[in-house]
């Protein structure tokens, strides 16, 4: 019963996530950018460009000019959860490719340097007044989302195992929709929905952030407006009113 | 009304950028005075708050959110993370958290939430979203007009959301519902009617150079022109009204003449587009910042020009070197050997690099000067053609006219200005109180160069920025003239070749060599 459970909410999910991505990919790339709005001094060149947006994704490094706590404390939990989702591709691969074997060990302090992140910017969310005047309901619990994944995976890891052989054997058997049981663990099956849940609301809430700064035109432009005519279609179509002289 | 000195300017505290306390709702009641029907009407909008304005407000939302990507985009991705929080002149001035960027921010967001969303339409109690209502129209009203889009919240957001780009469609879904701000809009009217700003018609125009003239021939002895309307010059110099109006701008203009008589490049002002500055920008609406650019488009074929140039002038800078050729081009017609439009630094710094320009730094001595990087150029455009040049030209051109040149603070400065307090579409005397709090971190970071170098004036590029300075420098301590154009001080130092400078010069040098 709760392997087939899992098996409709991890295949939904799944869908749900690449279904939203997807459409939201869509929303951005067809609104089109009628103006010039990088926000200078900005590369002149596209190659230029292409730095200052993989310095913006490998080192924040706005965030990084603006305030080195809340730096410090994002940094650290994106660059966990990145080598600790590295670490679970080893339930995807089989047999597991080189490298993810070599990022195990790292993935457990990955693990807690997330969590650690986390708990800062949580913090911050609370103590500060301006950041908690700026807080949602949303926005706590979206921390207390991750928190929670991430707390649930270190339990399996340290106090409650799980049969991890097992819970391989489901993930690769959805991959090819079979149908492999999945241990019945209360710690595991409270890790997995939340990550569920997680993928089901990624494309539709502010989690999607990282595709926005993709998009996101005053980081991604060249500054060259006076070389280049740039002009977006629906400005195209204009015709100047007729104005009283 | 307001004046200056009915406020108390707070001085518990000297660090520019210090965090206030938040004081809530602190800034509710300054509002700008509303549009009236004329004002309205002559930019196409309805002249008072229609009917059914909120379903059309949110009709338009949804228009700008398809035709803006900047919109839809920082819509949905901010993460309330705070990083923007303390960037903002108008919330380091007055504490209130609605001039937060992400505050400001979230008074669209939240509608946006309410109407565009999922989780907005069916919890919005959970993502904070709210319908749009009254008291809301009436809070965006407030707060979006105390935003001078100055762009330096985009500096520090981790994915750049720009709450300028925010304000600007705040200001036109307003507009479009009937809600205007009588400042911009009663402006741009102006100029569609008149051909500027202050709308200064050719005849005062005319006359006012003709004292121009007048003065440039006493002071050099050389016989300087100031044309107007004059067909096929090699330039075409699009300055802001204001250059042609009020202290110390005009003394920017007189600067101009002087670099363009030096260079022996013919020029001329234009009666029909006698005005640089392009309010159609503050007011987030594309169709009547393009209605202001082909003005200048026209005067440009009209008077067969080779070239453009611009005077000094912020937001102006902004819309020329950003928007100019998408709004109007292509500029086919022009010199291409030039950059299209070309700011009259750039010219100026040309000149300076080839040596072609002479300066007796002393006549600048009673200066002890630092200079203020104006928002728009600074965020929003570029000089040269290295990206910064907006930042070393300037510089450049004052370390050439004069000798006492001291920066403020490297967190006040360049890519983190602080605003003067006034861009935006501020610059209005009912929202006094805004301006004066708003300017408190730039004149903060003044005192400080005041007191560590002794520092007397500061020098500005921008039109809004002189005039706003004219105001606040006061309150803080200083003298009403302490700002000053760039231009003045080119105009102040520069020896023209032939004039009484020049001989002056030559003849003190004279002894001296002989020895
Ligand atoms: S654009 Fe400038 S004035 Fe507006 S919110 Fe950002 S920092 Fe404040
Ligand atoms: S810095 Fe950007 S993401 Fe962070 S709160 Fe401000 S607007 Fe939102």
């Amino acid at each position: 019963m709760v392997t087939q459970l899992y098996a409709v909410l991890f295949v939904s999910a799944t869908f749900v996530l690449l279904g939203g991505l997807g459409y939201k990919i869509w929303v951005f790339a067809t609104a089109p950018a009628p103006l010039k709005i990088p926000t200078t001094p900005a590369p002149v060149t596209r190659t230029g460009v292409v730095f200052r947006m993989i310095r913006e994704i490998v080192l924040f490094e706005s965030l990084f000019k603006a305030n080195k706590w809340i730096w410090v404390f994002g940094w650290v939990f994106h660059a966990g959860l990145l080598v600790v989702l590295l670490r679970h591709l080893r339930y995807f691969t089989d047999p597991v490719w080189g490298w993810v074997v070599l990022v195990q060990p790292f993935g457990i302090y990955a693990g807690f340097a997330m969590l650690a992140g986390l708990i800062g910017l949580a913090a911050r969310r609370i103590v500060v007044p301006r950041i908690r005047y700026i807080s949602a309901p949303s926005d706590h619990l979206m921390l207390v989302l991750l928190i929670a994944i991430a707390g649930s995976g270190l339990i399996m890891k340290y106090v409650v195992h799980t049969d991890i052989v097992a819970v391989k054997a489901f993930f690769l058997g959805l991959m090819s929709f079979e149908l492999n049981p999945l241990p019945a663990d209360p710690v595991l099956l409270v890790h997995l929905g939340l990550v569920a849940f997680m993928m089901i609301i990624f494309p539709f809430s502010k989690l999607l952030h990282g595709l926005g700064l993709l998009f996101s035109p005053s980081r991604n432009q060249v500054d060259n407006p006076r070389e280049v005519r740039h002009v977006a279609a629906w400005a195209e179509r204009l015709v100047a009113r007729v104005k009283a002289e | 009304m307001a004046k200056v000195s009915d406020f108390i300017v707070d001085d518990s505290d000297t660090d520019p950028l210090a965090i206030p306390k938040l004081a809530c709702g602190s800034m509710r009641d300054s509002k700008p005075f509303v549009a009236k029907d004329a004002h309205q009407a002559a930019l196409g909008y309805p002249g008072e708050l229609v009917d059914d304005w909120q379903d059309k407000a949110i009709s338009k939302m949804g228009e700008l959110l398809t035709k803006y990507r900047s919109l839809q985009v920082y819509m949905d991705s901010c993460v309330k993370c705070g990083a923007c929080t303390d960037k903002c002149h108008y919330f380091l001035g007055t504490g209130d958290p609605k001039n937060m960027p992400v505050g400001r921010q979230d008074l669209m967001r939240k509608v946006y939430r309410r109407y565009f969303t999922f989780a907005g339409k069916y919890m919005p109690w959970l993502v904070g979203a709210e319908d749009l209502t009254e008291d809301v129209l009436d809070e965006w009203y407030t707060y979006y007009h105390q935003c001078s889009q100055c762009r330096r919240c985009s500096v520090y957001c981790p994915f750049g959301i720009d709450t300028a780009e925010v304000s600007m469609a705040a200001r036109e879904i307003m507009d479009s519902v009937g809600k205007g701000q009588k400042y911009c809009n009663e402006i741009i009217g102006k100029v569609y009617k008149v051909g500027n700003n202050l709308g200064l018609p050719a005849k005062a125009i005319r006359s006012t150079l003709d004292g121009l003239e007048e003065e440039l021939q006493e002071d050099t002895g050389l016989d300087i022109k100031m044309p107007l309307d004059q067909k096929g010059v090699d330039v075409l110099l699009v300055t802001p009204s204001a250059d042609l109006f009020a202290e110390p701008h005009i003394d920017g203009l007189m600067g101009y003449a002087k670099v363009f008589h030096e260079a022996g490049v013919t020029w001329t002002l234009s009666s029909y587009a006698s005005e640089a500055a392009n309010f159609g920008m503050f007011i987030g609406s594309y169709e009547n910042m393009r209605e202001v650019s082909l003005r200048i488009r026209k005067a440009a074929e009209d008077l067969q020009v080779k070239r453009i140039v611009f005077g000094e002038c912020g937001h102006a800078w902004r819309v020329a070197y950003s928007f100019l050729n998408t709004l109007a081009g292509p500029f086919d017609f022009l010199d291409q050997r030039y950059p299209i439009p070309q700011h009259i630094c750039e010219f100026t710094y040309d000149m300076i690099e080839n040596g072609e320009l002479r300066f007796d730094k002393s006549k600048n001595d009673q200066y002890r000067l630092t200079y203020h990087d104006s928002c728009n150029v600074a965020r929003g455009s570029r000089m040269g053609n290295k990206p910064g040049g907006q930042f070393e030209i300037p510089r450049e051109i004052l370390r050439a006219s004069c000798n006492h040149f001291y920066d403020m603070a490297p967190d006040t400065i360049k890519e983190a200005t602080l605003c003067c307090g006034g861009g935006g579409g501020i610059l209005t005397d009912d929202l006094m109180d805004v301006r004066l709090k708003g300017a408190q971190p730039r004149m903060r970071a003044m005192q400080e160069v005041a007191e560590e170098h002794g520092v007397t004036h500061l020098a500005a590029i921008c039109a809004i920025c002189k005039a706003q300075f004219s105001k606040v420098l006061p309150a803080y301590g200083f003298k009403v003239n302490s700002i000053l154009s760039v231009h003045q001080m080119v105009s102040n130092a520069i020896v023209l070749t032939g004039s009484i400078q020049e001989k002056e010069l030559d003849e003190a040098k004279t002894p001296e060599a002989a020895e």
